[in-house]
């Protein structure tokens, strides 16, 4: 992130048909903007998609995206989420290295404490499904690296506003 | 609802849209269509490349202000129209091309002829369509005319599987099409229409700076109206010639790199500059910063992107050129009955005369006089094409173009080879008109192969050729930046241009001064053929006045001293 930068998270509805990804995702590519995270999936509408679109932008640059994404003839609205009022979830799945019943423990608690699920436990692994905000899942992550890390799979913000505002 | 085929329902939509001139090239995955248009009376212009197709439905549409449409095979067919659709992208242009593609089960298979077309368009198309049913067809074709005609117009690529084009199936074709993510925002804002007249109405120096948007909304007379009423004098964008009459005592003529020099010192003196229809291409403005730095900017476009995309303006205005200029108008005329003789419209008149009398040391060579010969003898309706380089930027210095759509030139893309079948285009869309290309050699023999088409198909235009045996821009910038180091540019391989054209049965003819062309030039345009004129000129003659790149429009170049 650079001087006078900032989140945006664009909540992005589209037409769910093939090559609206593509399309949008190449506006990015091709006008030199770079997507943070990006999640895509179907909404309460039929053939519509809620494209969840996180970038690191300072004021014209943003502008210039939500336009540029607002041209697009298969995106129907752009909604820019107002960060104060936002419901923001994320969710990893991360592969961690048990090496002896001591880190199992000490890992085991820390789950606890962050409210993860241990989705399964091999005799030398654990897969932690850990689901909240971006932050809470990288605090996660840095507490966990010493034990070793095998893999991890995080899906990217989806979010929407809080309360009646649509 | 009436059984037929994919291909017929793609023929009789095309009608219905009111297409009557197709510009393309057979090749196997298209032929189901080309069967269906044996029956049909809409005429094909066998094109001999289809980047040349993709122009001649360019130069169509750009005459005519209506969408041109191209057509060619999957595969190479496809790629090889991908310059001319980017070209009109660049410039706003409304085509649709039709490409046909690998029947279905063959698609990603690698098949032959096979590419991703609509992959490799996306970036360069405004949308693209992919029916996957015969009856999808109709609806495609409503959708792609809807889309490359309204709002900012642009290609559109329909990509045909070569099976929903033989697929029979009950079809039927509607008369409207809805897209929900579609409405281009038309109407202005009033409150933003009033501050714009109130700003117009209180500067001392306004100037009016007009685009293609101006042309493509045929809102050139709502624009002199105002200019008029004003006394504001117009500058032009290099696509906006042609959208305020050149002879006109307010026209200053183009600014940009080979503007007109009176136009860029204006354009430097101006307390509010109200931009129509232009996207603040740095080829017009020079350096962004330096750029109307202490002018009021109104900015007056139909994509929301274009403001503040460049340079951001104290007064955006989202609408149609068209609907915001008869506006705007009416809000100055309840403020304004009558303008008399101002300070800044003396001052517009003084320097209009110093720059024109040629004060400034401008010498006239070969090449800007012929360009003055071409506008002395073409009629005001005639259409000049021009290519690019040299060639289209004396056209810009020294061709005065009076009426809409009579001037085209690829000016986003920088195109060579635009120009001849553009040209072509335009002489099918105007067939009463004469139509002239305005050429180079280097330009010219991209697409001389189009000299095929306008025999065989009866299409009598006329090129002009500035032959320098050179790339000479290229030379130009290798003179003054580079030290003289002519890297690549002399062209000597090339054949006598009158042998050619006379080779392909058309006309040929030399000339050697300007006498001589001026005769030439007049039996040319009222040719039954096409005619290629060939105007031997010297490499080392530069265009001037140049800004160079990467400065502002004060910074004007006369000659090769200031580099």
């Amino acid at each position: 992130m650079r001087l006078n930068e900032k989140l945006y998270t664009l909540s992005t509805i589209v037409e769910n048909k093939p090559g609206v990804l593509f399309r949008t995702a190449n506006m990015f590519r091709r006008r030199g903007f770079n997507i943070e995270s990006i999640s895509v999936g179907t909404i309460e509408q039929d053939g519509l998609s809620r494209m969840t679109i996180t970038v690191y932008a300072d004021e014209d640059t943003a502008e210039q995206i939500i336009k540029q994404l607002s041209k697009l003839i298969d995106v129907i609205k752009v909604n820019v989420l107002d960060e104060t009022d936002i419901v923001k979830r994320e969710l990893a799945l991360i592969k961690i290295q048990i090496q002896d019943s001591r880190s199992l423990t000490e890992l085991t608690n820390y789950c606890n404490i962050f409210r993860n699920r241990i989705i399964d436990v091999s005799p030398d692994s654990m897969i932690v499904e850990v689901t909240g905000t971006p932050d809470k899942v990288d605090a996660f992550v840095q507490l966990v690296q010493g034990y070793g890390i095998r893999e991890m799979a995080r899906t990217g913000i989806t979010a929407l506003q809080r309360g009646s505002k649509k | 609802m009436v059984k037929m085929s994919g291909s017929q329902a793609l023929v009789q939509g095309l009608w219905s849209e009111g297409v009557r001139a197709i510009f393309g090239i057979p090749g196997g995955q298209i032929m189901p269509v080309y069967d269906a248009l044996y029956d049909s009376e809409i005429r094909h212009i066998l094109a001999r490349h289809e980047q040349c197709a993709a122009h001649m439905a360019d130069g169509y549409a750009r005459a005519s202000g209506h969408p041109g449409v191209c057509m060619a095979t999957s595969g190479p067919g496809a790629t090889n129209l991908v310059t001319g659709i980017a070209t009109a992208y660049a410039d706003s242009s409304p085509i649709v091309a039709i490409t046909g593609q690998v029947a279905k089960p063959f698609i990603g298979k690698d098949a032959f002829q096979e590419c991703d077309t609509i992959g490799i368009v996306t970036p360069i198309t405004k949308y693209t369509l992919q029916p996957m049913e015969p009856n999808e067809i109709p609806e495609a074709i409503k959708k792609a005319f809807l889309i490359a005609s309204t709002g900012r117009p642009g290609p559109v690529l329909i990509d045909i599987p070569r099976d929903v084009q033989t697929g029979v199936s009950d079809i039927s074709i509607p008369d409207k099409v809805e897209i929900r993510g579609y409405k281009p925002h038309i109407k202005p804002h009033p409150l933003q229409i009033e501050r714009a007249a109130d700003l117009l109405l209180n500067a001392d120096k306004p100037i009016i700076w007009s685009g293609g948007g101006v042309i493509i909304a045929n809102a050139a007379p709502q624009l002199r109206a105002i200019a008029e009423l004003l006394l504001a004098p117009v500058v032009t964008s290099l696509i906006g010639k042609g959208s305020f009459p050149e002879n006109h005592p307010l026209s200053l003529g183009p600014i940009g790199m080979h503007g007109r020099p009176e136009a860029n010192k204006m354009v430097c003196e101006t307390d509010c500059l109200l931009a129509v229809g232009v996207r603040f291409s740095d080829r017009s403005t020079g350096r962004f910063d330096e750029f109307c730095q202490d002018a009021s900017i109104i900015h007056i476009d139909i994509d929301p992107a274009e403001l503040g995309k460049n340079k951001k303006p104290n007064l955006p205005i989202v609408a149609d050129v068209g609907i915001a200029l008869n506006e705007l108008l009416a809000a100055i005329k309840r403020k304004l009955a009558k303008r008399e003789e101002t300070a800044w419209s003396k001052r517009v008149e003084e320097v209009k005369e110093q720059f024109q009398n040629g004060s400034f040391g401008e010498s006239k060579g070969y090449q800007p006089q012929i360009v003055e010969k071409i506008r002395e003898i073409l009629p005001s309706n005639g259409i000049l094409t021009t290519e690019v380089g040299k060639n289209q930027m004396w056209g810009e210095l020294y061709y005065k173009v009076i009426e809409p759509r009579t001037w085209i030139t690829s000016t986003g893309l920088g195109t060579m080879g635009f120009g001849f079948p553009a040209a072509v285009g335009a002489k099918v869309a105007k067939p009463d008109v004469p139509v002239v290309d305005l050429a180079g050699d280097g330009s010219f023999r991209m697409t001389e192969n189009s000299l095929a088409v306008c025999v065989d198909e009866h299409i009598p235009v006329t090129v002009v050729i500035l032959n320098n045996s050179s790339l000479g821009m290229v030379e130009q910038w290798q003179r003054l930046f580079h030290d003289k180091r002519y890297s690549a540019v002399k062209l000597s391989g090339s054949p006598d241009f009158v042998k050619l054209a006379e080779a392909y049965g058309a006309q040929g003819f030399r000339a050697q001064s300007i006498d001589e062309f001026g005769k030439v030039f007049k039996e040319a345009i009222k040719s039954e053929v096409a005619t290629v004129i060939d105007c031997p000129v010297a490499s080392e003659e530069d265009v001037f006045p140049f800004v160079p790149p990467g400065r502002g429009l004060k910074d004007v170049l006369y000659g090769a001293e200031g580099v």
